[in-house]
């Protein structure tokens, strides 16, 4: 499991991780899901346009993945945000179908796109994956404070002087990165169940946010190592185990923060008929809601 | 001359007496009416996210429907059905959480899907599933399959029809909904069966391209341009079904100019999905421009309701 051949594979799948971590936690703060599935997944016509113009693969990851944040954002301004993201997905993916329909060589890459070859990776792809792994999480330092604010109170953010527009662009660019980097290695379909699964389960078990991020990676490089060591065993791919596991990890926080709550409530005494009526008036928080 | 001739250039020969071409104009036309209906609420409800994944989700019953010997089909009603319920069951209201949801049954979904494809390819050696899988293809359909089509498409609106009202008014304000005493959960539910069944009738007859294109595309054009839903409704269907013509007729004719290669039906009817997506954003601006002259004219004249 530890063999020479191996370590490129753990390596890699140990920086994808940790970035997922940290960016997912923004994703899931901002309901951002359909921007972190549409631009891993739409990227591949660039992979694909790459392949036909004879470029390098994550040269046309990074366009297609960039140019798909810039049109979320833009046809985001007069649209809701999920047919703006719906309308660019569609684009990318009738692109790629084009690009594909142009040439005859392609076809079985997109298996491994779609569902990653952590276990084929070299050396010469782990340099850049380390590079953008690298800008994403220092542009997400660097962006911290404005982007926490604008995604958990835009209006305060807005007074505050932060453009809220600017911060949607800048988030889903930090996406686009994190596609360019990790497609390659893990494929589409596993970074979007890093950038969802872990940082959600971790946001059922804390609610202070540094916490909730650094639980977010724990979590999520515990996904990609038990994936890994699993796969490598039983032969399955690596794909299942994440997303299983994800689900699970997020089922657990689901049922944990159900029980403090229960818990809560009991430990408070016994409440009044009344004031259990007036909880769940129209005015009352919404449990469920997370 | 007669309108044959004059139309002549437009139709490459052979469109309209092609078998696979009829039973893509006709199983497009179906899909796109069903997917106009069911997609005017996907968008007031803000639901795209929903819609596209069950798309995808649908890939896991195909592929399972593949390894146990069933029809595709099946495979994606079964699936989307249970996902659904699943999606149904964590019961988020808030967009932003159960765009949350929704990504975490699409996350499990696509791993189930890895790992049948896993065994398809295995147990066939075949990667073509995969591809078919995922972008269908309009030109191949069985002529049989028509029929099955229009009674799921039919079920799938006539459960639309059925929820009107309350659906309409969940979908712009679940608060008033609930309280005039709307079932608002069992109405979600019900709209979401309805959904499941519209995208994986579309997925598989057409791919999870078109699915996508054709439920949120004519939908978002024609919440442009009406301001009644019922309008709105009519509008979507018809724009869909333009867009499904008029893009396997490029494509269709695209053979001759590209040299027997021709371009893919989805590029093509995306691209007019596309054309008519940004006309109708020049109609739709040039009219709220009119109509606020009109009322600088006349002060005090109301400015029109919308609906959505």
């Amino acid at each position: 499991m530890f063999a020479y051949f191996m370590v490129n594979a753990w390596e890699a799948a140990t920086i994808v991780a940790i970035v997922a971590g940290v960016v997912g936690f923004f994703t899931v703060l901002r309901g951002a899901a359909f921007a972190a599935h549409s631009l891993p997944n739409g990227a591949f016509a660039g992979a694909a346009g790459a392949v036909l113009i004879g470029a390098n693969t994550i040269v046309g990851l990074g366009v297609f993945s960039l140019a798909g944040a810039g049109m979320i954002a833009g046809l985001g301004r007069r649209a809701r945000s999920d047919v703006a993201t719906a309308l660019t997905i569609v684009l990318m993916l009738a692109l790629g179908d084009l690009f594909l329909s142009r040439t005859s060589e392609y076809a079985p890459e997109i298996y491994s796109l779609l569902f990653g070859e952590v276990l084929g990776v070299s050396t010469s792809k782990l340099w850049p994956t380390i590079a953008i792994a690298a800008v994403c999480v220092a542009a997400i330092v660097f962006l911290y404070r404005p982007l926490m604010l604008s995604s958990v109170t835009p209006e305060v953010a807005e007074a505050r002087g932060i453009n809220t527009r600017l911060m949607d662009l800048a988030f889903l660019v930090v996406v686009a990165l994190v596609t360019t980097m990790a497609v390659p290695v893990v494929g589409s379909l596993l970074i979007f169940s890093l950038l969802i699964g872990p940082p959600a389960a971790a946001r059922s078990f804390t609610n202070r946010p540094l916490v909730a991020m650094g639980l977010s990676v724990l979590l999520a490089l515990v996904t990609v190592w038990a994936a890994i060591a699993v796969s490598y065993e039983t032969n399955l791919p690596i794909g299942f185990f994440v997303g299983s596991i994800s689900a699970f990890a997020y089922t657990v926080g689901r049922g944990w923060t159900a029980w403090q709550q229960k818990d809560r409530g009991r430990r408070h005494g016994r409440l009044h008929p009344a004031t259990v009526a007036g909880r769940t008036g129209p005015g009352a928080p919404n449990p469920a809601v997370s | 001359m007669t309108a044959a001739t004059l139309l002549s250039p437009l139709f490459e020969p052979g469109f309209f007496s092609s078998q696979p071409v009829q039973v893509a104009l006709a199983v497009g036309g179906i899909v796109a009416i069903v997917s106009g209906v069911v997609g005017v609420f996907t968008v007031v409800r803000g639901q795209s996210f929903a819609g596209h994944a069950l798309s995808d989700i649908g890939t896991a019953g195909g592929s399972a429907a593949f390894l146990v010997g069933v029809s595709t089909l099946t495979g994606f009603v079964v699936f989307n059905v249970i996902a659904a319920g699943v999606m149904e069951l964590i019961g988020i209201r808030k967009p932003r959480g159960r765009d949350l949801a929704t990504g975490i049954v699409l996350g499990a979904s696509l791993g189930l899907a890895a790992l049948f494809l896993y065994e398809d390819t295995v147990s066939s050696s075949t990667t073509g599933a995969t591809v078919n899988v995922l972008f269908g293809s309009i030109f191949t359909l069985p002529p049989g399959i028509t029929t099955v089509i229009a009674v799921l498409g039919a079920v799938s609106v006539a459960l639309i029809a059925v929820l009107y009202r309350p659906l309409l008014l969940s979908s712009v304000s679940y608060e008033l909904a609930g309280a005039r005493g709307v079932p608002v959960r069992l109405v979600g539910a019900g709209y979401l069966l309805a959904l499941a069944l519209a995208v994986s009738l579309s997925a598989v007859t057409i791919g999870a391209i078109l699915s996508t294109a054709l439920l949120i595309g004519p939908a978002a054009i024609a919440l442009r341009v009406a301001t009644r839903t019922g309008v709105a409704i009519a509008v979507a269907g018809v724009v869909g079904v333009l867009a499904c013509w008029v893009g396997t007729l490029i494509a269709y004719d695209s053979t001759v100019w590209a040299g027997g290669n021709g371009w893919p039906v989805s590029f093509c009817i995306v691209a007019v999905i596309f054309v008519l997506y940004f006309v109708s954003g020049v109609v739709s601006r040039l009219r709220t421009g009119g109509q606020r002259r009109a009322t600088k004219d006349q002060p005090g004249a109301a400015e029109p309701a919308k609906a959505a």
